[in-house]
């Protein structure tokens, strides 16, 4: 059962200019994901790849993956969120939601997005839970509250911690998107009343793929499960689970005003000619130095593109994607500067400087001493033969009128 | 062995002026005059290189306030073009600079080892500055009240024994204007009163902090008491909240400090101190220093000789009165001819 | 200074010779570089820098080149103060040497001052420092290049025929000589005093207290040196007699001075603690002992009574003697010096070089015009007589 109506019949509408008849469509890459015509979807496949930091030559794999006749069937599950992950995800438009879901992945159970409610609902995930088991993938959004409070997040008589552990036994695969369920998010900062916590708390014997955010941003989300579906490996991570592609760097390392930030031009409060002037902003709280993401590169939710994100819109990046600064640090306080070495361009204490010998001067300088030394020498033993001719009276102590 | 090396040096020298000058010159007093006392009012900078960043907004403030050119070193010109200010020392086009110690990996701030740090070099203001002390025209000045070491261009006749004099390297000279002068920082006493430095005014962790050097010191020793990891509150501006206005400070972990303050008692103290937490010679600040300036050395030597020049003007007599005894009564004005040997006779011989 | 006229002869004789002819076109090629100095500041043709602000031209045109001119202050102490009468057919030359080597040491000082224009607050007495070394040092040189012209006026006046000016300038003489005396002693000690505020800057091989002294007596050497070295330079050059006996004194002298300088040095390093330092392999090591051994070797030459007046062995040692003083002050103020604040790095440049050999080549051009134009060498026949 598809979650939302299939719109495959629309993959026939092509584009006048583009003529399949005399250019051909070999591999049944034209009118995939929701109708793109064949070059547009090498082009966003190429993309994809890219942004894995794979190379454009993978695109045809992922390509061949995203148009695979079986799509792997996906469980969400939602604790204790927003939705803001999920309104994210519908705005994705590399590929878009319809597409992702209906062309991708077959995403079987979304409490959000499902067509059907109630039993219907609850009794279609047991069936693909048990039918799937080892094969489906399992994304959580939302943090899971534990301890006395872990009633306060319940769906269909399961405590959500039942849910996901359920589920999570069964999974090929497990993705926590957004920062609630990658380390806690908004739920876990004090006074945290539901003692929340990440899914990487609750399930312990599998790995689990973080992809935090506030939202989550949708591109990395769709980049990695991508990812997994043409490699069948999730691409590498780091010690905290996040895919390196995009958790790799700090954001003050991409960030847009980094140059204000190496020439020393802050904004020091909002509204000021700094601030007018696109400063940077780490004085007025800028989490980038201490933040791993990759928004100053591909924009915040995927959407308005490229500079739509805090910093691009003039407020300081506040850390959503940071455990234990996003939400846990007050907005406007200074940031530790995480940068693991200083730029390579600030001078060393003991910079080198100065002319040294060069081959001329040294040539100046041999030259004049040389002609001294061999003058000297010339002289003296100039000297000691007229002395010798002299005859032996030098003792006698008269001035000789000769030489 | 200092006793014992003074002693000698006292005598040598006394020797050398008993020979060189005659004995005219008078013994030889002590030949270290007293290092001066801290300014009533002198005020100067604490700078705390585990609160720097390294963001160099004060390096950019300071080429502003003092309308400095940027610098592009000639190692840096292949990929900078004119965009980026990368000067690699202090210069006179740059009179405050950010510099970094490197070790190893880098892994860690503040950390000798596999770590790094920043340091910021400016003038220290010496409470005994040798460029004061070696300037012939009087163009380097202190002043008595606040302490703050000048510059007076029309003064100065550009001989840069000051440039090569400073202990800390900060005098610059530039070498490429035909009419180069001096540079050197000047704690920014050419702003309007009221105004902080501007390296204090933009410097956003209150690594740099401005105010009365006592009190500077009282909190640089208050950060060193505190236990590593402990939340310190950290003054932004002027420590005393007047000069520049009330600021916002801000929390901080204490840091692994070295137990001292540098410029506390470096060559008879600085007015400008700093802490660190990687020892002050990986920052290229010199330790292996006396606790007095070298201008006690160096002007004790010339005040025993010169004072009032009272010595030169009896040896001047002397001479003048032994040429004059030995040139009386030849009737050519040419002297006669004591005996042979010129290390047999005394210096009084004639007719 | 001394005035007899009838003792001293112009030496006459073609003025336009090769030696001439080369020292000329060496001080063009300066005056060319010297022109590009003044229209594109120091650092146009020069490699000094923020590190090493002092350079050959302070170093060598002025600490070094006012050494050699020591020759007409230790003439007039050796003459005059210890009355020593008989050295006189020596002086006049000597203080020709002393005549040159400071007042172009006096030029070398404006080309090299980063401010010359400005070079007149040094006598406004409201802002002169009297605790500045460097002032010491500036008006002594000043007052002595005064000193040394009107010193040496009488030859001048004596080839012009004022009799008269000239016996003012005799009566005179004495309060000349005296300063003469005066002054050298002051500033040639405090070229040594100016290091002494660099404190840690200088490696302790060079450092220390004893600075004064050590280029005071070093420049009592150097002067003592070129009197020996020029005197048999101009017997051979121009063919005349070597006063022989004369230079063998002096000669003696300049063995016990050179004694003297070495023992000051190496009891000053061995109390300060600082001779392991000269056998760590550095750079500052080996000039260390180029230093000493220039100095040692002159000293062996020196010892034997027999051979000292033999002119190879009195040039032999005056121009090892002089090499030494010249290492002697390039390590103190070059090679033992470390600059603060960095790694710094200095070498002079070609045209840096250019100047120093073209005022060089003054000193030589103007010393045969004023020797073959002025009576300034002993008439030989008046020696022996």
């Amino acid at each position: 059962m598809g979650v939302i109506m299939r719109d495959g019949q629309d993959s026939g509408t092509v584009p006048d200019h583009y003529d399949t008849r005399t250019v051909g469509d070999p591999d049944g890459y034209d009118g995939a994901l929701g109708g793109l015509k064949r070059r547009d979807f090498l082009k966003f496949c190429t993309g994809v790849a890219v942004t894995l930091g794979l190379g454009p030559g993978f695109g045809i794999r992922i390509a061949d993956a995203a148009t695979k006749a079986e799509r792997p069937p996906v469980i969400w599950l939602s604790g204790q969120a927003c939705t803001g992950c999920t309104e994210s995800l519908l705005r994705t438009q590399h590929p878009t939601l319809e597409s992702l879901i209906l062309d991708h992945i077959s995403l079987e159970y979304h409490e959000t997005l499902n067509a059907g409610a109630g039993h219907r609902a609850e009794q279609h995930k047991e069936h693909i839970l048990d039918k799937y088991r080892g094969q489906y993938l399992l994304i959580v959004d939302g943090s899971i509250p534990t301890g006395e409070a872990e009633a306060y997040c319940m769906v269909a008589g399961r405590t959500q911690r039942q849910s996901v552990e359920e589920a999570a036994s069964g999974a090929a695969a497990i993705i926590a998107t957004g920062s609630c369920a990658s380390w806690g998010g908004i739920p876990s900062a004090a006074p945290d009343p539901t003692n929340a916590r990440p899914v990487n708390a609750v399930v312990k014997d599998k790995p689990v793929i973080t992809t935090p955010g506030c939202p989550a941003n949708p591109y990395n989300l769709v980049s990695t499960v991508l990812h997994f579906l043409t490699f069948r490996e999730f691409p590498e991570v780091d010690d905290k689970g996040r895919p390196v592609f995009a958790y790799g760097r700090l954001i003050h390392e991409n960030c847009e005003r980094r140059a204000h930030y190496d020439a020393g031009r802050f904004a020091l409060e909002f509204g000021d000619e700094g601030h007018r002037k696109g400063y940077c902003l780490y004085k007025l709280g800028c989490k980038g130095p201490m933040t791993y993401a990759n928004c100053p590169v591909i924009g915040f939710g995927d959407v308005a593109g490229e500079g739509a994100w805090p910093v691009g819109t003039g407020h300081p990046c506040f850390g959503c994607t940071e455990e234990g600064v996003g939400f846990f640090r007050p907005l406007h306080s200074l940031s530790d500067v995480e940068n693991v070495e200083p730029p390579s361009a600030y001078p060393r204490v003991q910079a080198e400087e100065g002319e040294g010998v060069t081959p001329g001067a040294a040539a100046v300088v041999a030259g004049v001493g040389g002609a001294a030394l061999g003058a000297g020498a010339v002289m003296t033993s100039r000297l000691a033969r007229s002395g010798k001719g002299d005859g032996g009276d030098d003792s006698a102590g008269d001035d000789n009128a000769r030489e | 062995m200092t006793v014992n090396r003074r002693d000698f040096l006292k005598g040598a020298v006394a020797g050398a002026g008993a020979a060189g000058v005659t004995a005219a010159a008078g013994p030889a007093s002590a030949l270290q005059r007293p290092t001066p006392e801290l300014p009533p009012e002198a005020v100067g900078l604490l700078y705390d290189s585990t609160l720097c960043i390294g963001c160099k907004a004060c390096v950019a403030a300071c080429k502003d306030a003092n309308g400095m050119a940027p610098e592009i070193h000639r190692d840096q010109r292949p990929w900078n073009q004119g965009t980026w200010d990368t000067p690699q020392h202090l210069s006179a086009d740059t009179l405050n600079i950010i510099k970094v110690y490197r070790h190893g990996t880098m892994e860690q701030k503040d950390r000798a080892e596999n770590g790094y740090a920043f340091i910021k070099r400016q003038c220290q203001h010496c409470i005994d500055p040798s460029c004061v002390s070696v300037c012939p025209v009087s163009a380097n000045t202190k002043d008595p009240k606040n302490g703050i070491v000048g510059h007076d261009p029309d003064r100065c006749i550009g001989c840069r024994y000051c440039v090569l004099s400073c202990p800390f390297g900060v005098p610059k000279y530039a070498f490429n204007d035909p009419f180069g002068r001096i540079q050197k920082c000047e704690l920014c006493n050419h702003l309007p009163a009221g105004q902080l430095p501007a390296c204090v005014d933009v410097c956003p962790t209150g690594a740099t902090l401005f105010g009365p050097t006592r009190k500077l010191k009282r909190e640089a020793e208050r950060r060193l008491a505190a236990a590593p990891g402990e939340r310190l509150h950290v003054p932004r501006g002027d420590i005393e909240g007047r000069v520049g206005g009330e600021r916002l400070g801000h929390d901080a972990e204490a840091a692994r400090y070295q137990d001292h303050v540098y410029g506390e008692s470096e060559l008879g103290g600085t007015q400008c101190l700093m802490l660190s937490g990687v020892p002050f010679d990986k920052l290229g600040l010199p330790t292996d220093v006396p606790d007095y300036g070298y201008p006690a050395e160096a002007e004790g030597i010339q005040h025993t000789l010169y004072e009032g020049l009272v010595a030169p003007a009896v040896v001047l007599a002397g001479l003048a009165a032994v040429t004059w005894r030995n040139a009386r009564g030849k009737a050519d004005g040419r002297p006669g001819d004591a005996d042979d040997g010129p290390d047999s006779g005394d210096t009084g011989g004639g007719p | 200074m001394s005035g007899g006229s009838g003792h001293f002869a112009p030496l006459g004789g073609r003025l336009f010779t090769r030696t001439f002819a080369i020292a000329s076109v060496l001080f063009l090629v300066a005056a060319v570089v010297l022109a590009q100095r003044f229209a594109g500041g120091l650092g146009a043709v020069a490699n000094i820098n923020d590190g090493y602000p002092w350079g050959m031209w302070v170093v060598v045109d002025v600490v070094i080149g006012t050494a050699f001119g020591c020759a007409g202050y230790v003439m007039a102490l050796l003459v005059y103060i210890l009355n020593r009468g008989h050295y006189d057919p020596l002086v006049r030359p000597a203080l020709l040497a002393g005549l040159f080597g400071y007042t172009l040491a006096g030029v070398a000082v404006i080309i090299d001052l980063g401010r010359w224009w400005q070079f007149y607050n040094l006598l406004n007495p409201e802002l002169m420092h009297g605790d500045s070394v460097m002032l010491e040092v500036g008006l002594c040189v000043l007052a002595y290049t005064v000193i040394l012209w009107l010193e040496f006026a009488p030859a001048i006046l004596e080839r012009l025929g004022l009799r008269r000016a000239e016996r003012i300038f005799d009566r005179g003489m004495f309060l000349l000589v005296a300063l003469g005396v005066l002054l050298p002693t002051m500033h040639q000690s405090s070229l040594g005093t100016l290091l002494v505020v660099l404190g840690h800057q200088i490696s302790p091989l060079w450092q220390s207290q004893l600075l004064p002294v050590l280029f005071l007596v070093s420049a009592i050497l150097m002067g003592f040196a070129t009197v020996v070295g020029e005197a048999v330079l101009a017997s051979t050059g121009f063919r005349r007699p070597l006063e022989r006996d004369l230079l063998g004194r002096v000669s003696r002298v300049m063995a016990y001075v050179a004694l003297v300088w070495l023992v000051l040095r190496v009891v000053d390093l061995s109390v300060r603690g600082a001779f392991p330092l000269a056998f760590d392999g550095t750079v500052q090591a080996g000039m260390f002992w180029v230093e000493m051994t220039l100095h040692v070797v002159p000293l062996l030459l020196l010892a034997s009574p027999a051979k000292r007046n033999q002119p190879p062995v009195l040039f032999a040692s005056a121009a090892l003697l002089l090499a030494g003083g010249i290492v002697y002050r390039i390590n103190a103020y070059l090679v033992g010096y470390d600059p603060a604040g960095g790694t710094w790095a200095y070498f002079p440049s070609v045209p840096e070089l250019l100047v120093t050999l073209g005022i060089f080549g003054l000193e030589v051009a103007l010393y045969l015009l004023f020797v073959k134009k002025l009576p300034v060498l002993h008439r030989p026949e008046a020696h022996q007589a």
